[in-house]
Order: structure tokens, then C-alpha cells, then sequence
């Protein structure tokens, strides 16, 4: 359903992703694994409009979306949830989820209801201002208001960033649940057993180049993964 | 004479307020201090003799007042609203991701050159607004209150506590907070961020335009360069409330305009625009992030 077709994106002179292809099917988890610096962000960007590549094509379904701004791009149904949170700091927890529904994707008070179901303690906390959460709410707060745009497809880049490990785990739970209601997910992750236990599929990025794709159980037994990104 | 000086000091600070309004909406989403907001104002002052000039012609000023000055203000507000929109378009957007002193540099281009082309158009020499409003007001205790005081006092409140409740209820107040605390998460989310800005010059300009209007109705005189000294003043005001800051625009707008007047009164009128100026120093030196500003990069 979102297709990449030797993807070029530079920050001026620095060539970040340099003609990658990936694709990513209906109803999937597909991890996106790679050290630091690898470009797993940029990829990430230029799916969802913020960056425009040099070169290649973004294909949705039919639709060439290569290049379209952001907000054309959550319009689609591809929504992104970027590195380090980003919640609004002073509008209030439901005025953050509000603008995840900005476009009026999806019933407002359903989606709502199924975001403070999976998440009760924005509900407890939807008077408070985003920015007096603690790291961990702010995350979930984070994946909530992009569910709030009833996505068809989900980009999280970095969801488990800083989060003690029993958050890590119930952000991963989490995860899973939100596919199984039908949405594909596309997931940036430092903890890359974790994250390949749970994809469908997965592809290894470095130096702005795929060097390694495969289904998670693949990639998990694979001798260089396991040297490079599992610790092993 | 405290109580005369304080009317007259809210009247002239709810009009830098309004105007304050412009600047800080502008500066919290782009971070960009918009030189020509003056300009627009004295477009407003402009077009408001202009309007309503040609409803005297036409007999509709004397059909009935009320409506003509009705009429007058709506179209000023939104002629002036237009002007503020292409200027955006025109000026600004095209540097969107230029460095930062090149729209400032271009906001002073604009300036210059709005300030000419109504020095050629309208003239260089003191336009004067026609006397249709009376003069007339109640004495209490001494201290005289026009009408038209009381209605800039009246409108500027109306208008800031409904810009006041549309930023903070609306759909479209709340994406322009998002968009001020941030840009690209504001994109990501659905919210188109170029229409957020516009819609910004347009309220800012609207309110500048009402202020122009209704400072040409209170002195009953407009030059092409009234733009720059209440430009300057509204500025001052945003910042001594915060720029960026909303309340703290309006807040930052009364009180430069009662210490003007009471400044004026008690140590002298001379000193009238200097006020202003050494405040603005003041305040940058002891407190930069404003009265109520935050000390963080918090906008809106
Ligand atoms: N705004 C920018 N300007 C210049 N170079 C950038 C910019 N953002 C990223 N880069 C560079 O592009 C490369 C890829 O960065 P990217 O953020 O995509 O990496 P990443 O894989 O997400 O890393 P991390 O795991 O640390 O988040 C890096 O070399 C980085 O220095
Ligand atoms: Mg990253």
C-alpha cells in the first residue's frame, strides 16, 4: 500500500538516504532499524511530506504522492508521530488530540473515546497542559493524537525513546493492539529486538542505504544483526 | 484630573492594543517583527476617510449615520485585511525558509514603500477626517468622556474579548497556538501552516484597521506617516507585555497608553513620544521576555 522508489533526500550537500526502496503492505508492522545518523528519520520525513526528496518516488496505493506538503500527506491517511514527541506544550491534552483531528478524519467522539481507552490516563489528564506530562504520558500522548486522525498508516519514529522499560513494554503492546484494529505500521527503533519481534517484516538501514531486509524472525537470526543492532 | 487623564490614557491604549494585537500574533507564529504593521493602520486611517467620503457623496452619510459608519468600518477592515494578506503573500512566504533578517529586511521594504505609494496616491500634505461625528460626551466629576472615546474604549474591549475567545475555543484559534508553539508538528498533524499564517495577517491587519479608523475619527487628522511612530508604540506595547504573548499585548497596549497620558500630565507633554522609546529600553534591558511573557521561547 505505500510503496519507496529509490528515494534520494539531502540536507543541502549531505546525502542522508541515497536510493532506497521499500515497501509496505496493507495491515503490516515493518521495522526500520539502523544506527544512529543512519537516516531512519529522514526516511521518515520524506514520507510524510516535511522533506522533499531529490529523487525517486512515494507511491500510496495508486497515487504518486512524492512531494505533496505534509498536511496533503495526513489527508491520505499517513500519519507520523516524529522522533521526541513534539506535543503541543501549551494546549491542553484534549486540545492536543483535538488538533490530531484536525481534519476530521473520523467521528470525534468515538476516536476519542478508543484513544483514552487504550490510553486512560489521558483521559484522568485531558485538562492538563501537554507540556506538564511526564516523558512517558507525553509519548502516549503522542501516538494518541496521531490515532485521532484515524490513520491508515502509522509512522513512529523513536516511540520507545527514553521510556523506562516497563513503558517500553506496554508502548510495544500497544503497538500491536493498534494493528490488530487494522491500521499498518511503519516503526523507527533503537531497540531492535523488541521492535523485529513484533514486524511482520523488517528492513536494516545504514548510511542512507538498505543493506538488509527480511521478514523479524529473519532478521532476528541473522549473524550480522545480531552483531551489529542485538548486542550479541 | 487623574480620572481625565486616566479616560484619555485608555482610549489611546486600547488603540496601541489593538494594534500591539498585530505584531505579537505575527511575531508568535513567524517569529518575524512585521515593520509594516504601522503602515497598515495608516492604510486603515486612509481608507476609512476614503469610504466614507464617498458615502458622504452618494447622501449615504446623511440617510443615516449609524449605517455609514457602520459600512465604513467593515469595508475598512476588510480592504485592510487584503492589503495585509498579499503582503504576507508577497513579501514574507517566498522567504519562509530564508534566514531570519531577510523577511525583517523585507517587512522594512514594505514599510517604506506602502508609506510612498500613499504619499503619491494621496498626497503628502494632512488629510483631514470629515467632522461627522459630534464632539459631544458626558461630564462626570469633572472629567469629560466623548462618545467616541467611550465607543474606541467600548469597541477595542468587544473586539479583544472576542479575538480573546476565538484563539482560545475555536478550531482554527487552536491550530494557530499549534502552529505558534509548533510549525512542522502542526503540519504533521493535518493543519496547513500557510493558511494559519494567513489567516494571522488578516486578523492582525483587520485590527490595525479599526484602530486607524478610529484614531482618524479622534484626532480627525491622517498623514502617510502615522504608521510609524504608532508602529513603533504598538510595538513597545507588544513587547512590554511579551511579545508573542496575546493578553500581554493587550495588557502591554492600555498600559503604554495611561503612562503616555498621565507622563503627558503630571511630568510633561513634551516628553509625550519619549515615554514610549525609554520604556522600550527599559524593558529590554531589565526584562526582556515582557510583563507577562514567559522567560522560555513560549508564544501565544
Ligand atoms: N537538519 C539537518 N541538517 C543537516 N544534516 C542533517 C539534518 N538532519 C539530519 N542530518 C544528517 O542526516 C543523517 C541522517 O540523520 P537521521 O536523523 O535521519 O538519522 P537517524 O537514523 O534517525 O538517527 P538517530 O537514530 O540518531 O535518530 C545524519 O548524518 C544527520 O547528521
Ligand atoms: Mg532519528
Amino acid at each position: 500500500m505505500l510503496r519507496l522508489e529509490n528515494i534520494h533526500t539531502s540536507y543541502g550537500p549531505i546525502k542522508a538516504i541515497r536510493g532506497i526502496d521499500m515497501e509496505i503492505k496493507k495491515g503490516e508492522i515493518v521495522s526500520l532499524i539502523g544506527s544512529n545518523g543512519a537516516g531512519k528519520s529522514t526516511c521518515l520525513m520524506t514520507i510524510s511530506g516535511i522533506l522533499t526528496p531529490s529523487g525517486g518516488s512515494i507511491v500510496h496505493g495508486e497515487q504518486d504522492i512524492t512531494g505533496l506538503p505534509p498536511h496533503s500527506i495526513v489527508s491520505q491517511g499517513i500519519c507520523q508521530v516524529p522522533e521526541g514527541r513534539r506535543i503541543f506544550p501549551r494546549l491542553t491534552v484534549l486540545e492536543n488530540l483535538e488538533m490530531g483531528a484536525f481534519l476530521g478524519r473520523s467521528d470525534f467522539m468515538p476516536t476519542l473515546q478508543r484513544v483514552f481507552k487504550l490510553f486512560p490516563i489521558l483521559g484522568e489528564r485531558k485538562k492538563q497542559y501537554g507540556g506538564t506530562l511526564s516523558g512517558g504520558e507525553q509519548q502516549m500522548l503522542a501516538i494518541g493524537r496521531a490515532l485521532m486522525s484515524n490513520p491508515e498508516i502509522l509512522l513512529l519514529d523513536e516511540p520507545s525513546l527514553g521510556l523506562a522499560p516497563i513503558m517500553v513494554s506496554k508502548i510495544f503492546k500497544t503497538i500491536q493492539e493498534i494493528n490488530s484494529e487494522g491500521v499498518t505500521v511503519l516503526l523507527v527503533e533503537q531497540n531492535a529486538r523488541a521492535a523485529l519481534r513484533l514486524s511482520d517484516r523488517g528492513y536494516v538501514l545504514e548510511n542512507g542505504v538498505i543493506t538488509l531486509s527480511g521478514s523479524g524472525r529473519e532478521l532476528l537470526d541473522n549473524d550480522k544483526v545480531r552483531h551489529a543492532y542485538l548486542g550479541e | 484630573m487623574l480620572l481625565q487623564q486616566l479616560i484619555n490614557g485608555l482610549t489611546l491604549g486600547s488603540v496601541y492594543a489593538l494594534i500591539a494585537l498585530g505584531y505579537t500574533m505575527v511575531y508568535g507564529i513567524l517569529e518575524l517583527i512585521n515593520f509594516a504593521h504601522g503602515e497598515i493602520y495608516m492604510l486603515g486611517a486612509y481608507l476609512g476617510i476614503i469610504i466614507l467620503g464617498f458615502f458622504t457623496a452618494v447622501g449615504l452619510t446623511a440617510f443615516s449615520l449609524p449605517l455609514a459608519l457602520g459600512l465604513t468600518l467593515l469595508l475598512t477592515v476588510i480592504f485592510s485585511a487584503s492589503y495585509g494578506f498579499t503582503v504576507e503573500k508577497i513579501a514574507y512566504r517566498p522567504l519562509r525558509s530564508a534566514p531570519k533578517l531577510s523577511p525583517l529586511i523585507s517587512a522594512i521594504g514594505v514599510s517604506i514603500f506602502l508609506q510612498n505609494y500613499v504619499m503619491i496616491t494621496q498626497g503628502a500634505t494632512d488629510k483631514v477626517f470629515p467632522p461627522l461625528v459630534s464632539s459631544a460626551g458626558v461630564t462626570v466629576l469633572s472629567t469629560r468622556i466623548t462618545f467616541l472615546q467611550a465607543s474606541i474604549i467600548v469597541v477595542s474591549g468587544i473586539i479583544m474579548a472576542l479575538l480573546h475567545a476565538f484563539i482560545r475555543k475555536t478550531r482554527t484559534g487552536k491550530a494557530m497556538r499549534a502552529v505558534a508553539q509548533d510549525k512542522s508538528m502542526a503540519s504533521l498533524v493535518g493543519i496547513n501552516t500557510d493558511t494559519i499564517i494567513s489567516i494571522t495577517f488578516i486578523i492582525g491587519s483587520g485590527l490595525a484597521a479599526v484602530a486607524g479608523l478610529m484614531v482618524s475619527m479622534y484626532y480627525g487628522l491622517v498623514n502617510y506617516f502615522i504608521g510609524y511612530s504608532a508602529g513603533i508604540k504598538a510595538f513597545t506595547a507588544a513587547v512590554l507585555g511579551g511579545i508573542g504573548n496575546i493578553p500581554g499585548a493587550m495588557f502591554g497596549g492600555i498600559l503604554l497608553g495611561l503612562i503616555e497620558s498621565l507622563g503627558s500630565a503630571y511630568i510633561s507633554s513634551e516628553y509625550k513620544d519619549v515615554y514610549a522609546f525609554v520604556i522600550l529600553i527599559l524593558i529590554l534591558l531589565i526584562r526582556p521576555s515582557g510583563l507577562l511573557g514567559r522567560n522560555t521561547e513560549e508564544k501565544i
